[in-house]
């Protein structure tokens, strides 16, 4: 079971790292990142890492989509699906395997800005939790953006509809908050229960809420659960 | 090794295979052929566990290939017809891949992929690129994937498609010896191609099973040594001495002793219509031509197909 998970994620980030679009994709995000941290933290003049990371997560909106629009669309299209699904491998360790690599894919790219905080403490005196809490919150809400994303890649063959498809969900949990407030009633608190922005928030603060964390880790099991039908249900059809 | 039972696949309203039952003998090289869109690909994903059946029963080595599917899949190794590879891996990583998923340990792998390349003769493309080899290789990167595992079962969907002819009689040899140490199941819209690797030919039209022969009989029937079917009123052994007679027919045995009339199979040689002078010796003799016919219409229909998709081959 795990060696099979592990088998396929290591083809996965094997794969994703020979791929040019990855470097691409790294190498912008890095140097959007950057760039956001320059403007913010000078004009703020504050060793805070919140604003900056704010900003991360709603780049993660583009990153998310670009991420794992290839992951499950693109074995379907070759064929390779096909032949992944007759070997001796169940399709939960194939789509655990897929998400292993994406996430960590995502890891590195995080790790590769670490060094704002060291630059924060070479400089500044900024407070550890908040910024360790925050770290924490955007790998956990990029994670979740990478369950939703293999979820609409298992849907087609077609990679630019899984990006799409993955973009306008995101894009709508993203905008729920704000739909709270037009709604009332009870649409209004399920938007608010929703709402990526609205878990997120506090995380950045330094305020690991029980609640915000299952609820991201619920979205990710949802979504690989479903994930895992969809892949096994091409068998019955 | 392989039990197929009136297994049947219906996408949508759209019958893909009918009512298809055959088996396969351990280390027997079975040849699936028929006309594109027969239902070879259909049958062959049904045995795999890529689709399941509409209705019937399959097993592979012994195994319900519906109901314990993943011990099935354990003991088959498939060559889909668009050959499955990662353009960006070499064919080394992709070999150490899939013999993870098959769950060989790391010795195992190496020399499971040393004896496959050495099969296959991908041994010195092994670490390049498979997005840039040529169609020929990829073929038997394809093939060496398929032969990793050591499966007792090989399911390969057209293994010489798109080769040039050199390739072909190489991958022809190299399936030819899996006989034996492994059961194969080929398919292919070629029939030269069965007759120089199958023992037994399997002709599928259209969903179902057209005939289950010999490549040696169904080449013959082909080229119009068929028999040909005569109902005659008259004497028996008077009726089959004449038909004797005459130069071109080669056999003749009663099938059917019917109350008035007999019939009789008449074998004639490669190549020679006979009917017509069947009918003159018949009735010259004052017998009653009741009715005369040659056997298998519908497969010369399909072989018109087979012959005329690939002629320079043959």
């Amino acid at each position: 079971m795990v060696r099979n998970i592990l088998a396929v994620a290591e083809r996965e980030i094997r794969s994703y790292f020979v791929s040019p679009v990855a470097w691409v994709v790294t190498a912008m995000f890095i140097a959007m990142w950057g760039f956001l941290f320059g403007i913010i933290i000078p004009g703020s003049r504050e060793a805070n890492l919140r604003p900056v990371l704010s900003n991360f997560s709603v780049t993660f909106l583009l990153a998310g989509p670009l991420l794992t629009m290839r992951l499950l669309a693109e074995e379907s299209r070759t064929g390779t699906l096909e032949l992944l699904l007759t070997q001796p491998l169940r399709e939960v360790e194939l789509v655990l395997g897929k998400y292993l690599g994406a996430v960590f894919f995502l890891v590195v790219m995080l790790v590769a800005t670490l060094y704002f905080p060291i630059l924060l403490e070479a400089f500044g005196n900024p407070d550890e939790g908040p910024m360790v809490a925050g770290y924490i919150g955007v790998l956990l809400q990029g994670m979740a953006f990478l369950a939703i994303g293999l979820m609409a890649s298992s849907l087609t063959q077609n990679q630019i509809i899984a990006a799409v498809v993955t973009f306008v969900s995101l894009l709508m949990l993203w905008l729920s908050d704000a739909l709270s407030r037009i709604l009332g009633g009870t649409a209004a608190s399920v938007a608010q229960y929703v709402s990526i922005t609205k878990r997120f928030e506090d995380m950045p603060r330094g305020i690991l809420d029980t609640k915000d964390i299952v609820f991201f880790l619920s979205i990710i099991v949802a979504c690989l659960f479903i994930t895992t039908q969809i892949v096994a249900a091409r068998r019955w059809r | 090794m392989i039990e197929v039972e009136k297994l049947s696949k219906v996408y949508g309203r759209i019958p893909a295979v009918s009512d298809v039952s055959f088996s396969v003998a351990k280390g027997e090289i079975l040849g699936f052929l028929g006309p594109n869109g027969a239902g070879k690909t259909t049958t062959m994903r049904i045995l795999t566990g890529y689709m399941p059946a509409t209705s019937g029963r399959a097993t592979v080595a012994g195994y319900d290939i519906f109901k314990q599917s993943l011990e099935a899949r354990r003991h088959i190794g498939y060559l889909p017809e668009t050959v499955p590879l990662y353009p960006e891996m070499s064919p080394r990583n992709y070999l150490q891949f899939m013999g993870k998923i098959r769950g060989l340990d790391s010795r195992t792998r190496r020399a499971r992929i040393d004896d496959v390349a050495d099969k296959c003769k991908i041994g010195d493309v092994l670490d390049r690129l498979i997005g840039k080899l040529s169609k020929g290789y990829r073929q038997r990167v394809g093939l060496a994937q398929a032969l990793l595992g050591d499966p007792d079962v090989l399911i390969l969907d057209e293994p010489t498609v798109g080769l040039d002819p050199r390739q072909i009689v190489e991958t022809r040899q190299v399936i030819k010896n899996l006989a034996g140490a492994h059961t194969v199941i080929l398919s292919t819209h070629i029939l030269p191609e069965v007759s120089m690797t199958c023992e037994r030919v399997i002709v599928i039209n259209r969903g179902r099973i057209a005939a289950d022969d010999t490549p040696e009989n169904l080449q013959r029937r082909m080229q119009g040594a068929d028999e040909i079917e005569v109902d005659v009123r008259g004497p028996s052994e008077a009726v089959q001495a004449a038909l004797r007679g005459i130069p071109q027919v080669t056999k003749v045995h009663e099938r059917r002793d019917g109350a008035e009339s007999h019939v009789f199979m008449v074998e004639c040689e490669l190549g020679t219509d006979v009917r017509e002078l069947i009918a003159s010796t018949i009735v010259e003799r004052g017998w009653g031509l009741r009715e005369l016919r040659p056997r298998s219409v519908s497969l010369e229909e399909i072989f018109v197909q087979l012959v005329t998709a690939e002629p320079s081959t043959a």
